[in-house]
C-alpha cells in the first residue's frame, strides 16, 4: 500500500501510521457539551466508501496527511495536509 | 524411462545421482527430481492425505498436488517440496512423505477400506463421546494422521532476505506471451521486470515441439532470452514466483537461489522474497491443464496429457511403454503426435463423439474412461464406447479436461473471473487490478500465434498509456494447432472419481455436501475441504464446481467461485521473515555509556528497544538483590551516577511554545521562568494520563520536555497531531533530540561534589536551587543542567552533547567513586523511586487519570487542556475508582508482588470483592522493609487500614497496610541541601 | 437426525444417501416474533439460544450472503478465558464453560480442544502485567499458571531462547483455553437453531429497519419486508452501516485483520502459544495440520477483507525470532476479515433507544470465543429485555458516561489500537 505525501511523493505505508477518521481534526470547544464529544472521540460514521482518514509520516518528513481513500477498494483519491486545515 | 534424441533440458554428459527413500537413483543435470524419478520408472511418490492412496506424479509445475517431499540438505529439513521444481543435484536426498513404514507398503491404506466411513464431514457427526475421549483419544490420532511433512525442531539457520525492486511495468510470467510483451516494453525504453516461476525462459514452449520462425520452441526462447539480457532497462528474474498482488501497484514475489547447487552457496540467500513496486503490470500466467474425474482417476502413471508430452519434450523421458490419451479437447492429441515422432505409439480416447485424428495414431471417438486398476500403478483402463465397455492396457494415461487461464493474481483484490462459455473455462474480468492487463493464455487465448499477438498488442497499449514510444516487434510465425474443446467434467461409474488430489476429496463427497444443503461454493469447500490444500484448488477448483453446479441443478456461473488469495504458491515463514531471526528482529538502541556498563560486567535489560543496566555487580556481591540494595544505599549516602539517555528530550521553540505547552499538558507552563522545570502531567484526549515527565524553560520561547522511556515517541507523535491537526495557528516548532543529548542522572548529598568536579564551573544552591536549570559547560563543551530527583535526594541530570557521552560517563563516575559512590542500574532506580511515591508506566497503565494518581489539582481550573473536558466524564470521577496508596506488609509474610490483588480482610477472594491491584513492589533497604505502590478502591481514605493482598500464582496472602506512596522523607528535606 | 459413529456406519453400508440437509432453506414469512439480522457466528448462537432456553422458536435469522461467510470463517479458532476487565471476566468465564458442553449440547463436534495457551512474557514489567491479569482470571473463578523459564523450556523447547531479540523471561499457562473448529461452530449452531424451528434465510440482505414512533416495526429485505416486533442486529464489521438504517452512529470502526496458514505438518505445536513483543503473535496447530497464525490490525479502517505485506510480513518475522523451526513452514493462505473495533476494544450487547431493537457488535477481533455467551446473552437481553448476568458491562452509553470501560490494552479511545 502506497501514501501519497504530499512533502515526499508516493511512499510505503510502511512508513505511516494511521490515528483515524479526520474529524479527529475537528476538536469540540470545551463546552460543546457531551454529545459533541462523545461524537468527536467515540462515534463515527464509519463508511464502506470514501473516507478521509489522518495519517503521520513518521518514517518520513513527519507530515499529518489527510488522505481521501475509499475503504471497500483501498484506493487512494488524494491526499493534502493536514495543516492546511479541513477542507 | 529415457529416450534417445529428446530432451533439451538435460546435458547427458553429466551425470548426477541422487537419493529418494534411501535408494540411490541416477539422472542427468537439468533434470528435476520428478523427471528423474520418471526416467527410472518410479511411478508411486507419496501416500494421500486421508486415504493414504498410492500417488504419483501428475504436472510439471508448482501444481503438482502428489509428488511432495522432504528434502534434506545438511541441517535443513524441508517438507512439503515439490519434485516437480527441484532439480537434482550430486547426492540430493529426499523422502517421500506421509506414509509409514514405507511408501510401498503403508499401513494407513487401511483408511481406504473404510473410505465410506470417512467421506465429507465425518468428523462433526462422531467423535463426541465419550466426552473426554475427544482430547485424550481421538484427537491425538487424528493430529498424527494429518499433516504431510514434518518441521525439525530446531532451526538450520539458512539464510533468508528480503529486498525491494521498482520498475514501470512488471511482466509476470516469460512465456510466448511475455517474452513478447517484455521485449516490446523494453523497446519502448521501459524500465521493465519480467519475472518467471521456472529456471529458463519459455514458458509452454518448453514442453512443446512447436517451432516459432522456423526455430524450435526452446530455441527461439533462448534467443529472447539472449536479447532481454542485452537490454539494460530489462530485467530478467528467474526462479521467482510472484506471489500476490497488493494495493497500489505492490507486488510480493518469492525468488529461489541456488537449487541445483549440492553445497548452499555462501554469497547467496536460499531464497529472496522481493517487494515489488510498479506501475503497472501484465500478467501471463499462461493457462494450466486440468483433468476429468472418473473412477480412479488417481492411480500412478495417470497424468496430466501436457505433462507426458512435456516430460518427453523437455527431458527425454518416455512416462510409460505404453500411453493411452483421454480428453475432450484438440490439444491432448498432440501427446499422441509427439511420442509417436520418438516411436511410441498412442491410443487416444476423445469423449467428443466426432473427435478427429490430427495424424497417425488410433483414436477412439466417443470413448470415457470409466476405470482404472492396477496395485500402486496404472496397468489398465477400462473405457465405455457406443455403449460397450472394453479394457486398455496401458501403464500411463494423460488426461486433458481443458486448460484453466491462470487468473489468480486479478483475482488477488476481491475480484472474480468471469466464465467464458467459448473455451469453458474462467477468464480475468478487466480492471479486477488497478493497472494490471493480462496477455496470452491467462487471458483465454489459447492459439500460439495469438498469444504471441496479444503480448505484444497489450504491451504496447500499456506503454503508450504511460506515454512511452513502443516501435512494436514482429510477430513469429508458427505452425497453427486445432483447441477445439467440449466440457467434460467427471464420468460417473463404479468406484470413486477423485477431484482434489491432496485432501482426497471426490466427486461424491460434493454431491454429498450439496445433500446436505452446502450449496454454496464457499460451504462446499470448506464442508468437504476441497480445495485447502497446498494446491489450493490449483486442480480441482472448477471441476469441483462444476460437479456442485450440476448436483445443484445450476450453471457454472451461477455457482461461483471461491476467493483467490495471495499468495499463489506456498512461501517459506523465514522469506517472509527474513532479517528476523535472533536480533534482527527489532533494532537495538544502546546508550552512549553502554560500553562502559559493558566493561563493569553490569547485566543489561531491555527498555523497548533500549539495553540498560540492571545493576553493577561488585566483588562478593552473589544476588542482585546484593548489589542492588548497595546501590540504593550508595545514592542515599553518598553519590550514585545513571545513565538516563533514553527518556524522551523534546525541544520545543517559537512565540507560542508556551501556549502550546498549555494546551498538552494539564499544568500551566506559559508561565514558566527562564530557568525553571517544572513537572508535567500529559492526558489523552479521553481524559486519562497519557504520560508525565518534566519540562525545562531554557529561554525566552524556548523549552525542553522530556517524557518517559516507554512513550518518547507516542508523545511526539502526539505534539506534531496537536501543532498540525489542532492548532496549525500556533508558531511553535519542535524536534526530538533524545539522541542527541547524553544524559546523566548525579544522585545522592554528594552530587554537587560530584558535578564541581566534572563542570567547568561549580554550582552553587543559591544560584541553582531545586527545579532549575541551566547552560554550563564540561571540558569546554556546551551542556545543560537541571536539578531535577527521580530518587528523591539533592540530585542533578547533566546532558551533554551525545558524542562526548561515553567521556562524561567516566569521568562523573571516576568523581562519584572518589566520594564514595558509584553508577547504580535500573534495580535501584525503581527502588529509590518507589521509596518516593514516583510512578512509573507500572502505575501509568492507560486507565488511570490525574485523580486516581493523586494529582487531580494539577490540572488547571483556568484552562483547557488536552483531555479535559472527557476526565470531567462521571465515570472518570466515581468516588469508588482505585486510587494510588502506598502499601507495606504488617503480618508475618513480607513478600509483596506486582500482580497482586487487593481485597478486605474477611472477604472471599472474588472478583466481585476485588478491591485494587499491587502495581510496583520492592525491598527497601533505607526502610528495611518490603514496599509496593497499588491501586485500591476509594485509597486515600482508607490510610491506616489493613487489606489482604493475594496473589495466586505463587499462593501469597499477606496483610498490608495503606499508606502515604511517599514512605521516605515526605517532606522532601533531602532535596533541598 | 441425530449424528453418532452408529449414524456413520449405517449411512456408509448405505451408499451414503441418507444425510440429510443440515438445516433447511425456508422462504421468508411475512412476519416472525424475532428477526436476527446477521448469520455468523454470534448470529447464529443468538437464534439457538433464543429457542433453546427462551422457547422463543418464531425467528427469522436474515443473511445476506452464505451462513458463516464472515469472521466465523476466517478465524484463527482461539477460544479462551483470560481476559482481566471486570465485565469482560465474567463474560468470558461464562463463555469457556458452554464451550465445554458445546458438542453434546449442539451433537455436532465443534473439535473444541482444551490444549491450552501460554503467553509469552519478555520483561519484568510484562511479567507483572501478566500476573495481573492471571490473578484476575483466577478471582473469576477460572484458572491460570505461571510457568518459570525452566518449565517453559520444557513444554515449548523449540522456542528460541539464546538468541531472540527479547529473551524470554517466562509464560503463563492456561489450561482450559485451545481452539474448536470455526465452521463447525457455525454450522452446529444453524443446525441446531433450525431444528428447534428458527427459520435461517440465507442471500437475504436487509436494506431498511421500519420504525415508527421510536418503535420497531419490521425490516426490509431483498426479499421482501418482514413484520416484526423485535430486530435484534449482530453483523460484526457492518455494523455501522446496518445501525444507520436506524439512525444510529456507533463508537465502532471497521478495520482488516489478516491470519495465516501453513501446509499441513505432522505435530509440533501442541498448545496455543502468543507473544506480546512489538505487536501481538500467536499460533496454534489446526487438526489438520497446518500451523495457523496472526498478529495485529493492519491499522487502516477497511472493509475489503484482505490486507497487505507489511503486517504478513511482520507476523512471520515475529515467528523467526520466536519460534524459528517453523521457517520452513510454507505460508499457503492469507485471509482477511473486517473487524468492528469499538471505540475501548470491548464489545457492546445493548437495548438502543429503539424500542425493540437490540444491538451486539463491537467484537473487534476477539469474537470467535464469546460466541456461545454472545449468542445466550443476547438471547436473554432479547427474550427478557434485560441484561444477562454475565454481559451487564456491555453497555452502549459506557462511552458517554466514562463508567465502566472495558479497555483492556489500555490504550484509549482510538479504535485500531486495540
Amino acid at each position: 500500500m502506497k501514501i501519497p505525501c504530499p512533502l515526499c511523493g508516493q511512499r510505503d505505508s510502511r512508513e505511516f501510521s494511521y490515528l483515524g477518521h479526520a474529524s479527529l481534526m475537528d476538536r469540540p470547544a470545551p463546552d460543546a457539551g457531551d454529545a459533541a464529544w462523545d461524537d468527536y472521540l467515540h462515534n463515527r460514521e464509519n463508511p464502506a466508501g470514501v473516507t478521509e482518514d489522518l495519517w503521520s509520516h513518521d518514517y518520513g518528513c513527519a507530515a499529518w496527511v489527510v488522505v481521501t481513500r475509499n475503504t471497500v477498494t483501498h484506493g487512494i483519491l488524494s491526499a493534502r495536509l493536514a495543516k492546511e486545515g479541513t477542507s | 524411462m529415457r529416450v534417445e534424441g529428446k530432451g533439451h533440458a538435460i546435458d547427458r554428459t553429466e551425470k548426477l545421482s541422487f537419493q529418494f527413500d534411501g535408494k540411490t537413483i541416477g539422472g542427468f543435470a537439468g533434470d528435476t527430481l520428478a523427471s528423474a524419478l520418471l526416467a527410472n520408472d518410479v511411478r508411486l511418490v507419496g501416500r494421500s492425505f486421508k486415504y493414504h492412496r498410492a500417488r504419483g506424479i501428475v504436472s510439471m509445475g508448482s501444481e503438482e498436488p502428489n509428488a511432495l517431499v522432504t528434502l534434506k540438505r545438511g541441517a535443513a529439513v524441508v517438507p512439503n517440496a515439490r519434485a516437480t521444481m527441484q532439480p537434482i543435484y550430486q547426492n540430493l536426498v529426499a523422502h517421500s512423505q506421509n506414509a509409514w513404514p514405507s511408501r510401498s507398503f503403508d499401513l494407513l491404506a487401511a483408511n481406504d477400506l473404510i473410505s465410506p466411513f470417512l467421506g465429507a464431514g465425518f468428523y462433526y457427526k462422531t467423535f463426541m463421546w465419550p466426552q473426554s475421549f475427544w482430547e485424550k483419544v481421538y484427537e491425538p490420532v487424528i493430529r498424527r494422521a494429518a499433516g504431510l511433512g514434518a518441521l525439525v525442531p530446531t532451526y538450520d539457520g539458512a539464510r533468508f532476505e528480503k529486498a525491494d525492486a521498482h520498475c514501470d511495468v512488471l511482466v509476470i510470467g516469460a512465456g510466448p506471451a511475455g517474452l513478447m510483451a517484455a521485449l516490446t516494453l523494453g523497446q519502448a525504453g521501459l524500465d521493465v521486470i519480467l519475472a518467471d516461476e521456472h529456471d529458463a525462459v519459455g514458458g509452454q514452449l518448453l514442453l512443446e515441439t512447436q517451432t516459432l520462425d522456423g526455430l524450435a520452441g526452446p530455441a527461439w526462447a533462448e534467443e529472447m532470452a539472449t536479447h532481454l539480457a542485452s537490454m539494460p532497462n530489462v530485467r530478467v528474474m528467474l526462479n521467482t514466483t510472484v506471489t500476490g498482488a497488493y494495493d497500489q501497484g505492490d507486488f510480493g514475489a518469492l525468488q529461489r537461489h541456488g537449487l541445483d547447487q549440492a553445497e548452499p552457496v555462501h554469497t547467496l540467500p536460499e531464497e529472496t522474497f522481493w517487494r515489488i513496486s510498479t506501475r503497472r503490470a501484465v500478467l501471463c500466467a499462461g493457462a494450466q491443464e486440468r483433468h476429468i474425474a472418473f473412477p480412479d482417476n488417481d492411480r500412478p502413471g495417470v497424468m496430466m496429457a501436457g505433462a507426458v508430452r512435456g516430460y518427453l519434450n523437455k527431458f527425454g523421458v518416455a512416462a510409460g511403454q505404453r500411453v493411452a490419451v483421454f480428453a475432450n479437447n484438440d490439444s491432448a492429441h498432440q501427446t499422441a503426435l509427439d511420442l509417436a515422432a520418438a516411436g511410441q505409439s498412442v491410443t487416444v480416447l476423445d469423449s467428443r463423439s466426432d473427435a478427429a485424428a490430427q495424424g497417425d495414431y488410433e483414436l477412439l471417438a466417443g470413448a470415457q474412461v470409466v476405470g482404472t486398476s492396477g496395485r500402486q500403478g496404472l496397468r489398465k483402463i477400462t473405457f465405455t464406447q457406443d455403449g460397450n465397455t472394453r479394457s486398455l492396457a496401458c501403464d500411463c494415461l494423460g488426461v486433458s479436461g481443458g486448460w484453466n487461464p491462470m487468473v489468480h493474481l486479478t483475482c488477488h483484490m476481491n475480484g472474480r473471473p468471469t466464465w467464458d462459455e467459448d473455451i469453458a473455462s474462467f477468464v480475468p474480468t478487466p480492471g479486477s487490478i488497478p493497472g494490471m492487463v493480462t496477455a496470452g493464455s491467462c487471458g483465454g487465448l489459447m492459439e500460439t500465434s495469438a498469444v504471441l499477438a496479444d503480448g505484444v498488442n497489450v504491451a504496447a497499449a500499456v506503454a503508450k498509456d504511460l506515454g512511452a514510444v513502443a516501435p512494436t516487434p514482429p510477430i513469429p510465425a508458427t505452425d497453427a494447432r486445432p483447441t477445439g474443446l467440449e466440457p467434460l467434467w467427471h464420468v460417473p461409474g463404479h468406484g470413486r472419481g477423485w477431484l482434489d488430489f491432496q485432501n482426497d476429496v471426490t466427486t461424491k463427497d460434493v454431491q454429498q455436501a450439496a445433500q446436505e444443503n452446502f450449496r454454496s461454493v464457499e460451504h462446499m469447500k470448506r464442508y468437504t475441504t476441497q480445495g485447502m490444500a497446498p494446491d489450493q484448488g490449483k486442480m480441482s477448483n472448477v471441476l469441483a464446481l462444476a460437479v456442485l453446479a450440476d448436483a445443484t441443478g445450476r450453471g457454472i456461473p451461477e455457482t461461483g467461485t471461491t476467493t483467490f488469495r495471495p499468495p499463489y504458491v506456498p512461501v517459506s515463514i523465514a522469506a517472509l521473515g527474513a532479517g528476523a531471526h535472533g536480533k534482527g528482529f527489532a533494532p537495538e538502541r544502546f546508550t552512549t555509556s553502554h560500553a562502559a556498563t559493558v566493561a563493569r560486567k553490569a547485566p543489561l535489560i531491555e527498555a523497548g528497544f533500549w539495553y540498560r543496566p540492571s545493576y553493577f555487580p561488585q566483588p562478593g556481591e552473589r544476588t542482585w538483590r546484593d548489589s542492588c540494595d548497595r546501590e540504593v544505599a550508595m545514592v542515599r549516602s553518598a553519590v550514585g551516577v545513571c545513565d538516563v539517555s533514553t527518556l524522551g528530550k523534546i525541544d520545543i521553540q517559537g512565540p507560542d511554545a508556551g501556549a502550546f505547552l498549555d494546551l498538552v499538558y494539564t499544568g500551566r507552563f506559559s508561565t514558566l521562568k527562564v530557568g525553571k522545570v517544572k513537572y508535567g502531567l500529559m492526558l489523552r484526549e479521553d481524559g486519562f494520563v497519557l504520560d508525565d515527565g518534566t519540562t525545562a524553560c531554557l529561554g525566552e520561547n524556548h523549552f525542553l520536555m522530556t517524557t518517559t522511556t516507554a512513550a518518547a515517541g507516542q508523545v511526539m507523535r502526539h505534539l506534531e497531531f496537536v501543532h498540525q491537526c489542532l492548532r496549525p495557528d500556533f508558531n511553535v516548532s519542535f524536534a526530538s533530540v533524545t539522541e542527541q543529548w547524553a544524559q546523566f542522572a548525579v544522585a545522592g548529598p554528594k552530587s554537587r561534589a560530584v558535578l564541581d568536579a566534572v563542570l567547568d564551573a561549580p554550582v552553587t544552591n543559591k544560584a541553582f536551587p531545586v527545579m532549575g536549570c541551566g547552560d554550563f559547560s564540561v571540558g569546554g563543551q556546551n551542556a545543560r543542567l537541571f536539578r531535577i530527583s527521580f530518587s528523591g535526594e539533592h540530585a542533578y541530570e547533566l546532558a551533554v552533547p551525545a558524542r562526548f557521552g561515553a567521556a562524561v560517563f567516566d569521568a562523573l563516575l571516576a568523581a562519584a567513586e572518589q566520594q564514595g559512590g558509584g553508577p547504580y542500574g535500573m534495580e535501584a532506580l525503581n527502588v529509590l523511586r518507589i521509596e518516593k511515591g514516583f510512578i512509573t508506566h507500572a502505575e501509568i497503565d492507560g486507565r488511570v487519570t490525574a485523580g486516581d494518581l493523586g494529582m487531580g489539582k494539577m490540572v488547571a481550573v483556568s484552562k483547557d487542556c488536552i483531555g479535559k473536558t472527557a476526565s470531567a466524564r462521571p465515570g472518570l470521577n466515581d468516588p469508588d475508582r482505585a486510587q494510588l496508596v502506598g502499601l507495606k506488609p504488617v503480618g508475618a509474610v513480607k513478600k509483596i508482588l506486582a500482580g497482586a490483588h487487593l481485597f478486605n480482610a474477611g472477604d472471599d477472594v472474588h472478583r466481585t470483592t476485588d478491591q485494587g491491584h499491587v502495581t510496583s513492589a520492592c525491598f527497601s533497604p533505607t526502610l528495611d522493609s518490603t514496599l509496593a505502590l497499588g491501586f485500591l478502591k476509594n485509597g486515600r481514605a482508607r490510610i491506616g487500614e489493613t487489606v489482604v493482598m493475594v496473589e495466586h500464582l505463587n499462593d501469597l496472602h499477606v496483610q498490608v497496610e495503606v499508606c502515604d506512596p511517599v514512605f521516605f522523607d515526605p517532606d522532601g528535606g533531602r532535596l533541598r541541601d | 437426525m441425530a449424528f453418532s459413529a452408529l449414524r456413520i456406519l449405517k449411512e456408509g453400508l448405505t451408499g451414503n444417501k441418507g444425510w440429510q440437509p443440515h438445516w433447511r432453506d425456508p422462504a421468508p414469512k411475512e412476519e416472525y416474533d424475532v428477526v436476527i439480522i446477521g448469520g455468523g457466528g454470534h448470529g447464529l448462537s443468538t437464534a439457538y439460544y433464543l429457542a433453546k432456553e427462551h422457547g422463543i422458536t418464531n425467528v427469522a435469522v436474515l443473511e445476506k450472503g452464505w451462513i458463516g461467510g464472515g469472521n466465523v470463517g476466517r478465524n484463527t479458532t482461539i477460544v479462551r478465558a483470560n481476559y482481566m476487565v471486570p465485565g469482560n471476566s465474567e463474560f468470558y468465564s461464562h463463555s469457556l464453560k458452554l464451550w465445554e458442553g458445546l458438542d453434546a449440547d449442539l451433537n455436532y463436534n465443534v473439535m473444541h480442544s482444551q490444549r491450552g495457551q501460554i503467553t509469552i512474557f519478555n520483561s519484568d514489567g510484562a511479567r507483572d502485567a501478566a500476573m495481573r491479569r492471571a490473578n484476575a482470571v483466577i478471582n473469576q473463578g477460572d484458572d491460570a499458571e505461571l510457568l518459570s523459564l525452566g518449565q517453559l523450556k520444557k513444554t515449548l523447547p523449540y522456542l528460541d531462547y539464546d538468541q531472540t531479540r527479547f529473551p524470554i523471561y517466562g509464560g503463563m499457562l492456561y489450561r482450559r483455553a485451545g481452539t474448536a473448529r470455526h465452521d463447525a461452530v457455525a454450522w452446529g449452531l444453524a443446525r441446531g437453531a433450525d431444528r428447534r424451528g428458527v427459520d435461517i434465510i440465507q442471500n437475504c440482505e436487509v436494506t431498511g429497519i421500519d420504525t415508527a414512533g421510536g418503535v420497531v416495526q419490521g425490516v426490509q429485505t431483498s426479499r421482501g419486508a418482514i413484520r416484526t416486533k423485535k430486530v435484534a442486529i449482530v453483523v460484526a464489521g457492518r455494523s455501522s452501516q446496518v445501525a444507520a438504517m436506524a439512525g444510529m452512529r456507533l463508537p465502532i470502526e471497521s478495520h482488516v485483520l489478516q491470519a495465516f496458514v501453513t501446509e499441513g505438518l505432522k505435530p509440533c505445536i501442541d498448545h496455543v502459544v502468543s507473544y506480546g513483543m512489538l505487536g501481538h503473535f500467536y499460533i496454534s496447530q489446526s487438526d489438520k495440520g497446518g500451523l495457523v497464525f496472526g498478529g495485529n490490525l493492519d491499522g487502516y479502517a477497511s472493509y475489503a477483507a484482505r490486507g497487505n505485506l507489511p503486517m504478513a510480513e511482520h507476523v512471520c518475522e515475529a515467528a523467526m525470532t520466536l519460534m524459528p523451526m517453523i521457517g520452513r513452514a510454507k505460508m499457503l493462505r492469507s485471509w482477511g476479515g473486517i473487524m468492528d473495533m469499538s471505540s475501548d476494544g470491548s464489545p457492546i450487547i445493548d437495548k438502543t433507544h429503539i424500542d425493540g431493537l437490540y444491538f451486539n457488535g463491537g467484537w473487534c477481533y476477539g469474537g470467535f470465543k464469546a460466541i456461545p455467551a454472545s449468542g445466550n446473552c443476547y438471547a436473554h437481553l432479547i427474550a427478557q429485555d434485560r441484561p444477562h448476568p454475565a454481559a451487564t458491562g456491555f453497555r452502549l452509553d459506557r462511552f458517554t458516561t466514562g463508567r465502566g470501560l472495558l479497555d483492556e490494552e489500555g490504550t484509549g479511545s482510538h479504535h485500531n489500537l486495540h
